[in-house]
């Protein structure tokens, strides 16, 4: 990516929605850029990872969202543009400092990327971010494509500058992972050489300053007001004397856009790019004499209601269709099908192709799974060996390890969000008599599992706290972390101990094992259950998609003259390369990356490389 | 020039993501309007990859709606299939035949369908313009397996369907692909295109 590092005014490229963020914070000379990887946000980060030192920039994986939140506001305090991006949830983690920073606001300007993820193809809820706008009283772009999301990142900058508050871009996965031609602007030096110009009646927020600042942030967002009157990312596009008036903002626009342009729809559209504070005389002005409106926005009727608001008071008579109509859904994104479902309704057009007519087949199902020669399966599989026949209590995380809920391994029974593995697990062991298990990886272990566990230790709960470290972040593309002994510029780090952690929260029973010794995995596990109190055990072994970078194994055969065909490593163990067909088990040659975790679970010595 | 719609569509690791940016690249290059969506996160550990490219003067959307694909080209036998509604008379269905089993089927939960008497026949009587072919196999010839991506990018240029050209293509995958493996990926690509268009001659 380093195309993203010329200085081509003009030039047109084809960029991922995160790669023009990234773009749009170079073209704004940012200096400071911090994280933590989470869908759809992650490859910004990986953006940055590999040109911010040639571009000059300081850029960081923070241990969690709020603490990235932190980093960057101080930056933005002390004088240098600074950018803080995550996932809708991470949003939550970061909002106790966000929330009280926009009272102090920021010198420098300072923009926020919240990256949502309607239909959830990577997260554990939908909510929609855009109402921490409201909560925080944040001024919000959201852009409708790569090249949008790039405009509005640089005028974020000037626009947070202006108002002296840090400035909210809400994206959903179909603008961070859409990809479209993006053309480049000026690229601007990074910014640097910041200083703290002490000013604690603003940045110190004790109840005395508080109350002074909080009129501050309602002065601002009054300027604000008037701003978003006149940004240049809302307009309107259409026919005069419309049959129906439309207001749309985020993916959604562009999906009715298609559907204007392709049936040729007597319909006119404002489209809004700053959605807080919404552009009310703007929205006034579309609705006064207008008969019939639809609001398209995915998840919430954040703009629906608003709108009919404001309706009530200039067009009392405007029938609103929406989600209170049933037009259309609060759940999940929307795509062209969606929106003309909703058109069907409205009005005459006809849809141009029938989809085929086709015979019903039952289709399997293809969830992700646990990768051949993933370390979590053999953890998950030894520590069900070592319970037997007793009922554990399988608290889980957000990771790949979550990956454990699927057959046959079973082994998440509870899961909230990051870090709440460990929590929840000392819920369990004081409120119940099972055995629980708590589960989370490296990197979760550093974003919230740290304070969990010092809670737990504290309070004498008692569990088995797994922290299965692969040695990365692996669900969002292998980011380093505090344990891994590298900085997101690929520079040298203190290379964290979990053993040391644990050990110095007060654990007195911590063990590491490398899970790909499965018979010893067992023994480590029998005994943590025995521990009163909290025993932490740490499966350690590096995610295999990284250790296969580096070594080839043989793969594994089945001997179908030894194979008494009783079905452990297909019914237990289950690794995604091991095929059976009828009774017999066949392991999938391309598949199979040689691990050998399955032939130790074999109890008949079946399962062996090609020569051995 | 009327918008070119392709529905690709595979399981995770196929490289698919390649595929679509040697599309999309190629397209760019032309001085035409491109706009994809990509599939990235959990799904990549080997569930379904749904990628969707547009091409055109000017391009509003990222997806496409039931019926819409110019062409439908999978990766894999089942996933054609289950993205099937995306295709009408009018689309050109091209698939890979080599399947992959998902787990869910080798730890007895559910069943694969048979290929050769379930998929295949089903495909054939719903759709004229349909094109088979076992890209692991031409891969494999090429060079190696991994190479079927750009055997499936062969037999989509051999549609005629996009408004790109066989040297156009073959420029973008020098572009996306490792200097080392450009022979090999060209050889792939030759593979596919020939197998499709002996194919589409018997149509």
């Amino acid at each position: 990516m380093k195309e993203l590092l010329e200085d081509e005014s003009g030039k047109k490229i084809l960029l991922l929605g995160n790669e023009a963020i990234v773009r749009g914070a170079l073209e704004a000379g940012i200096g400071h850029g911090s994280t933590y990887p989470g869908t759809p946000s992650s490859e910004i980060g990986n953006t940055f990872e590999k040109i911010a030192k040639e571009y000059g920039m300081y850029f960081e994986y923070s241990a969690n969202e709020k603490v990235a939140m932190e980093t960057a506001a101080a930056a933005a305090a002390s004088g240098v543009r600074s950018m803080a991006w995550m996932k809708h949830v991470g949003v939550n983690v970061a909002s106790d400092a966000l929330m009280t920073l926009m009272y102090s606001g920021v010198r420098a300007g300072m923009v926020i990327v919240a990256a949502g993820d309607p239909s959830m193809h990577s997260s554990q809820n939908e909510q929609d971010t855009r109402f921490y706008s409201q909560l925080g009283n944040i001024p919000m772009l959201e852009p409708t494509t790569p090249q949008e999301a790039k405009e509005m990142v640089k005028y974020g900058f000037e626009l947070s500058e202006e108002l002296e508050l840090p400035v909210l871009i809400r994206t959903t996965t179909r603008v961070n992972h859409a990809r479209g031609v993006v053309t480049f602007d000026d690229l601007q030096e990074a910014d640097g050489d910041g200083h703290f110009e002490k000013d604690p009646a603003r940045f110190v927020a004790v109840p005395q300053n508080s109350v002074r600042n909080h009129p501050k942030l309602l002065e601002r967002m009054e300027r604000a007001e008037k701003i978003t009157e006149k940004s240049e990312y809302t307009y309107s596009i259409g026919v005069e004397n419309p049959e129906l008036h439309v207001i749309s903002s985020g993916a959604g626009f562009n999906y009715i856009r298609e559907a204007k342009e392709e049936f040729d729809l007597p319909i006119s559209i404002l489209k809004l790019g700053m959605t807080n504070p919404l552009p009310i005389d703007t929205v006034k002005d579309f609705i006064e004499d207008a008969e019939r409106l639809l609001v398209v926005e995915e998840l919430e009727p954040f703009l629906e209601e608003k709108v009919k608001a404001l309706a009530k008071e200039v067009n009392p008579s405007l029938d609103v269709y929406g989600k209170k109509s049933g037009h259309f859904s609060r759940l999940y994104e929307y795509n062209p099908d969606r929106i003309k479902d909703a058109l069907s309704d409205l009005m005459e057009f006809e849809r141009k192709e029938e989809p085929l007519e086709t015979e019903e087949h039952d289709l399997p199902i293809r969830p992700p799974s646990l990768c051949p020669g993933c370390p979590h399966r053999a953890t998950y599989y030894a520590v069900k060996k070592a319970l037997g026949d007793r009922e554990g209590v399988f608290s889980s995380d957000i990771g790949c390890y979550t990956l454990g809920v699927q057959d046959p391994l079973n082994t998440a029974d509870y899961l909230l969000c990051m870090g709440s593995s460990v929590g929840a697990a000392g819920g369990f062991s004081k409120n119940t008599d099972q055995q629980v298990f708590a589960f989370l990886g490296d990197s979760t272990f550093f974003h919230s599992g740290l304070p969990a566990l010092v809670s737990g230790v504290y309070n004498q709960h008692d569990f088995v706290y797994v922290i299965m470290d692969n040695r990365t972040t692996a669900m969002t593309g292998h980011q380093p972390h505090p344990g891994t002994g590298k900085t997101g510029m690929g520079d040298p780090a203190p290379m964290l101990s979990i053993e040391d952690l644990a050990r110095g929260a007060g654990v007195e029973f911590v063990e590491t094992i490398d899970p790909y010794d499965i018979e010893k995995t067992i023994e480590v596990f029998e005994r943590a259950i025995e521990h009163d109190g909290i025993s932490v055990v740490i499966p350690k072994h590096p995610c295999a998609l990284i250790e296969q970078r580096e070594v080839r194994w043989e793969p594994y055969q089945i001997d179908q003259e030894e194979c008494k065909q009783c079905h452990i490593c297909t019914d237990r163990f289950g690794c995604i390369a091991l095929v059976r067909e009828g009774d017999e088990v066949m392991i999938n040659e391309t598949l199979c990356v040689g691990c050998g975790q399955c032939a130790q679970v074999c109890p008949f010595d079946a399962i062996k490389q090609e020569g051995k | 020039m009327k918008r070119v719609n392709l529905e690709i569509v595979g399981v995770g690791g196929q490289g698919i993501l390649t595929s679509s940016q040697v599309i999309g690249g190629a397209a760019l290059k032309k001085g035409l309007d491109v706009y994809m969506s990509e599939v990235h996160g959990m799904a990549q550990r080997g569930g379904v990859v749904v990628t969707t490219v547009k091409i055109g003067e000017e391009v509003y959307s990222p997806l496409i709606g039931k019926g819409e694909a110019d062409v439908v080209l999978g990766f894999e036998p089942v996933e054609t299939y289950r993205a099937i509604e995306q295709a009408s008379k009018k689309t050109w269905v091209v698939t890979n035949t080599t399947p992959i089993v998902p787990f869910t089927v080798s730890v007895g939960d559910e069943k694969y369908p048979s290929i050769e008497h379930e998929i295949i026949p089903s495909l054939q009587k719903a759709t004229d313009k349909l094109v088979t072919l076992d890209a692991e196999a031409l891969a494999k010839e090429a060079g190696a397996a991994i190479t079927q991506n750009i055997v499936m990018i062969g037999a989509l240029t051999a549609t005629d369907v996009l408004p790109l050209n066989e040297s156009e293509i073959k420029r973008s995958i020098e572009d996306n692909v490792p200097k080392k493996f450009v022979d090999m990926n060209i050889k792939a690509f030759d593979k596919g295109y020939q197998r499709t268009k002996d194919i589409m001659d018997q149509l």
